[in-house]
């Protein structure tokens, strides 16, 4: 078949678009959702085998290795997730241009956020003070 | 300056209330809405993570929560909803590849989806709360 695209070889090597970003965003949002399959699965498991149990269980048990690892992973993994996965939602929803950039900083500075949190939870749950 | 041309009245294409409500569709949807309530969802982790970390005072709420009928209910359409997003995403994995397409095999992805997500959280449910004592 012959190519009928526009773009110079150079330009389809580079694989970047218009966007000068090209398929990160995709690729990641599949990177995410496949290294979240076992993760989320994880979490579940550890968060419900934790509701009826007292502080001083909780924090020895989420302070363990294993399980701190896991929900370090997760948390990682499922707010950059997050952020790529509303940032389309915004995009497809919020057409003015004000409020889509407003919305898509909030987005970014909030996923941030709660990732530095939960991060910051789990490691002092993990070396104490 | 020049005066602007009228504009010109273009055809848009069809949006989501044109389209015959089907089973595929409102699974596809569905996987929208569940994304946007987990990123909310995801608070409550952060609350619950927090807390444990602040100590015991800040934890009792967290345990108050989580005995209540409400609370089991968030957690547990929580859990589900995270499972149905995850087979959701499967799904989606899968016709990344190409395949899938065919209209009885995404009418099969979809109930796929919708059964599996509900057997996986009674199974999570059943290894945490019983087999792990979460539950007791």
């Amino acid at each position: 078949m012959k190519s009928t695209s526009i773009r110079t070889p150079l330009g389809k090597v580079r694989g970047l678009g218009s966007a000068k970003s090209g398929t990160e965003h995709w690729w990641e949002m599949r990177l995410t959702s496949i290294a979240l399959l076992p993760l989320t699965l994880a979490a579940i498991v550890i968060v419900i085998s934790l509701i009826g149990r007292n502080h001083a269980a909780v924090v020895q048990i989420l302070g363990s290795p294993l399980v701190a690892i896991t929900m370090l992973l997760f948390v990682w993994t499922v707010t950059l997730h997050m952020r790529l996965g509303l940032q389309s939602v915004i995009e497809d929803y919020v057409h003015g241009k004000a409020m889509k950039t407003a919305l898509l900083i909030a987005n970014t500075f909030l996923t941030i956020v709660l990732w530095l949190a939960c991060t910051y939870a789990i490691l002092k749950l993990s070396f104490g003070v | 300056m020049a005066e602007r041309p009228a504009r010109v009245e273009r055809p848009l294409s069809p949006h989501l209330q044109i389209y015959r409500l089907t089973f595929t569709f409102l699974m596809s949807g569905f996987h929208r809405v569940t994304g946007i309530v987990l990123y909310l969802g995801f608070l409550l982790v952060a609350w619950w993570l927090l807390a444990a970390a602040s100590g015991p005072n800040a934890y009792t709420w967290v345990q108050w929560f989580m005995s209540t009928w409400i609370g089991r209910l968030v957690l547990l359409g929580f859990s589900w909803g995270l499972i149905h997003h995850s087979l959701g995403g499967v799904r989606h994995l899968i016709w990344d590849t190409g395949r899938g397409f065919a209209p009885h095999e995404r009418e099969w992805l979809a109930r796929a989806t919708l059964i599996g997500s509900i057997s996986l959280t009674l199974l999570v449910w059943m290894i945490g709360g019983f087999v792990m004592g979460g539950l007791r």
